[in-house]
């Protein structure tokens, strides 16, 4: 090393044990930078997942939680993990003006409930 | 290189280190790998620079353009990432893995208590007095320790060292002098056993001095057993509290046996170890007095151990005191090493000889690991001071002690539990600080000493600063700590 003086002995070591690892680095093959992350598809669970990017933004996303619900539930035709309005539960968010304060009125449906429909 | 690639990549931020000047020279002190690195002014000035928050590795290059080549800066940041001074700021820093050893460790010091009876009634002391954790006086005990359990021990010792070419016993007490006849004989036991294993065997002990009689200071000569003596300085310091039972001082009695013994005993040195109180602080007269007037070839400083609220407990005003003695007795030392000459003051010795190796430590001391105490039943303990307590027993020295109990000993008292010590840059080589002391001021051994933190750290800056004088204008002198195999000191 060039700009740090090992003085002690644990210094003379981590000097000796870190020499190595550069070495085996500096010969590696060039590293490739990261690609960016693309979701693709439905979050898997009723929990925000793919909602916010890996750098934790919402921009060119799909919408955030609240409005994923509805979206699923009312325009997508697509199997999704919310009843859907169009053809099993369309009263399902009947109490539910506005989902960030009335997301505690949506209930369970379970297959009983629909057959019974 | 990927180390810079990685980096050059997002903002760049401090890891944990400690920063000390020494001869005109910057050096960092590693946490928590305890290396010691010297800087030069580009290493130096990259740290700096990011000490006011993470920057680019482009931003600092331009910031340093006008002292320093790009280039410079470059390597200087891949140098100090190699040692893990820096990192990516939005990056956790490497978290230091919890290793428990997974067999029991070679035992290398067994501390003796041949007695937990004393002819002095220091007001002070852990075993006696008001923070006592052990009934000496009406406890189930024997007041001395029989021949058969010394053998014992001795046995103990020599079986748990394992591989180890040496064992080390330590004699304790109480007045470790009031059972002689059994330390006499027992020694004479150890050699011979020792032998017969292949090991080498040394002894110690500790001693008020006030029992020092011709005979005795004669076998301790001829057997050279390394001497501690406990005394507290000059005598209107030492009678202060070192008293006997009826209340007269110790000084009168103490000081001509100490005078003879020096004398006669040549073949080991001999140290002072002196505890300090809030009346009692006068760390560099006390220091004079036993080296120059008396003769002690090296005398150890440490603070009284107490629950808070005791009079004699020493207070935060008092400890800064106690830092600032401590440093002009480092200056004096630094002069004397500079010079190679000797110089007595052994704290200073210790914690130079830590720095020295980088040890960082997962506990603060061998307790229940390379070190364990003896109660005069036979019971073993984490180490003398808890010798004889219930709560604190590993086994005996007949049966052995129990490697499950040790482990989860380990388990609970490894300095990555202690939450108040992971953000302190004293911790390689503090880890928290004596068991016996948490103990006595907060209940349990698992607790960081909270009360000393701050003079640990200033009295840790000083001997990293000591240690950064000498190995600059004097690196031949600190040759001298190479060796690991020291005898532990206990007090």
């Amino acid at each position: 090393m060039k700009h740090l003086t090992p003085v002690n002995r644990k210094a003379a070591r981590v000097e000796a044990v870190t020499k190595d690892v550069v070495a085996l680095q500096q010969g590696g093959p060039p590293q490739q930078p990261e690609p960016p992350h693309i979701p693709h598809g439905c979050s898997l669970v009723f929990s925000p997942g793919w909602e916010a990017d890996r750098t934790g933004g919402t921009a060119g996303l799909c919408q955030p939680v609240e409005r994923d619900l509805f979206d699923c539930h009312m325009g997508c035709f697509w199997p999704a993990q919310v009843p859907d309005q169009l053809n099993h539960a369309p009263d399902w968010t009947a109490k539910c003006a506005a989902a960030q304060k009335d997301w505690r009125k949506i209930d369970l449906i379970f297959p009983d409930d629909e057959n019974k429909k | 290189m990927i180390a810079s690639t990685s980096l050059s990549a997002g903002q760049i931020g401090l890891r944990e280190f400690h920063s000390f000047e020494a001869a005109g020279r910057r050096f960092v002190y590693l946490v928590p790998s305890a290396a010691v690195f010297a800087l030069d002014d580009c290493s130096a000035a990259v740290l700096e620079s990011l000490a006011h928050g993470p920057r680019a590795e482009d931003e600092l290059t331009r910031d340093l353009a006008e002292r320093f080549d790009a280039a410079d800066v470059t390597s200087t940041i891949a140098e100090l990432h190699r040692v893990r001074a820096l990192g990516r700021a939005d990056g956790a820093p490497a978290s230091v893995p919890k290793i428990i050893p997974l067999q029991p460790v070679p035992l290398q010091t067994l501390v003796v208590n041949v007695t937990n009876q004393c002819n002095l009634s220091c007001t002070y002391c852990y075993e006696y007095g008001e923070d006592k954790i052990v009934d000496t006086e009406n406890g189930r005990q024997p007041k001395f320790m029989s021949e058969a359990t010394a053998r014992d021990a001795i046995e103990f010792a020599l079986r748990e060292s394992r591989d180890n070419p040496r064992a080390h016993i330590t004699f304790f007490g109480g007045e470790t002098l009031m059972n002689f006849p059994v330390l006499k004989s027992t020694i004479g036991y150890a050699r011979r056993r020792a032998a017969e294993a292949g090991k080498e065997i040394d002894f110690s002990l500790t001693t008020n001095a006030t029992l020092l009689r011709p005979d005795v200071i004669e076998f301790l000569a001829e057997e050279r057993v390394g001497v501690t003596i406990s005394i507290d300085g000059p005598e209107e310091m030492q009678d202060k509290f070192r008293v006997f039972n009826n209340g007269a001082g110790s000084y009168a009695m103490a000081a001509p046996k100490i005078k003879a013994l020096l004398a006669r005993h040549r073949s080991r040195p001999i140290g002072a170890r002196v505890t300090l109180t809030r009346q009692t602080l006068d760390v560099r007269r006390i220091y004079r007095h036993l080296t120059d007037e008396l003769g002690f070839w090296e005398v150890g400083f440490a603070p009284v151990t107490t629950a808070p609220g005791r009079d004699y407990a020493i207070s935060d005003g008092g400890f800064d005191h106690l830092l600032s003695q401590f440093r002009d007795l480092a200056a004096e030392y630094l002069d004397a090493a500079l010079q190679n000459r000797h110089h007595g003051f052994s704290n200073i010795r210790e914690t130079l000889q830590e720095i020295h190796h980088g040890h960082a430590k997962a506990y603060p001391c061998g307790a229940g690991l390379g070190l364990m105490g003896v109660s005069t039943d036979g019971n073993v303990a984490l180490c003398h001071r808890f010798a004889g307590s219930d709560d604190h027993t590993l086994g005996t020295v007949r049966d052995g002690v129990s490697w499950e109990q040790q482990q989860a000993f380990l388990e609970t008292h490894h300095v990555s539990s202690k939450t108040d010590c992971t953000t302190c840059w004293a911790r390689p080589i503090c880890a928290g600080g004596c068991y016996h002391e948490a103990h006595t001021r907060y209940g349990e051994t698992t607790r960081p000493n909270l009360h000393y933190c701050e003079w640990i750290r200033g009295w840790t800056h000083t001997c990293l600063e000591i240690y950064g004088e000498l190995a600059e204008r004097n690196p031949a002198f600190l040759r001298q700590f190479d060796d690991e195999d020291v005898a532990e000191k206990v007090s």
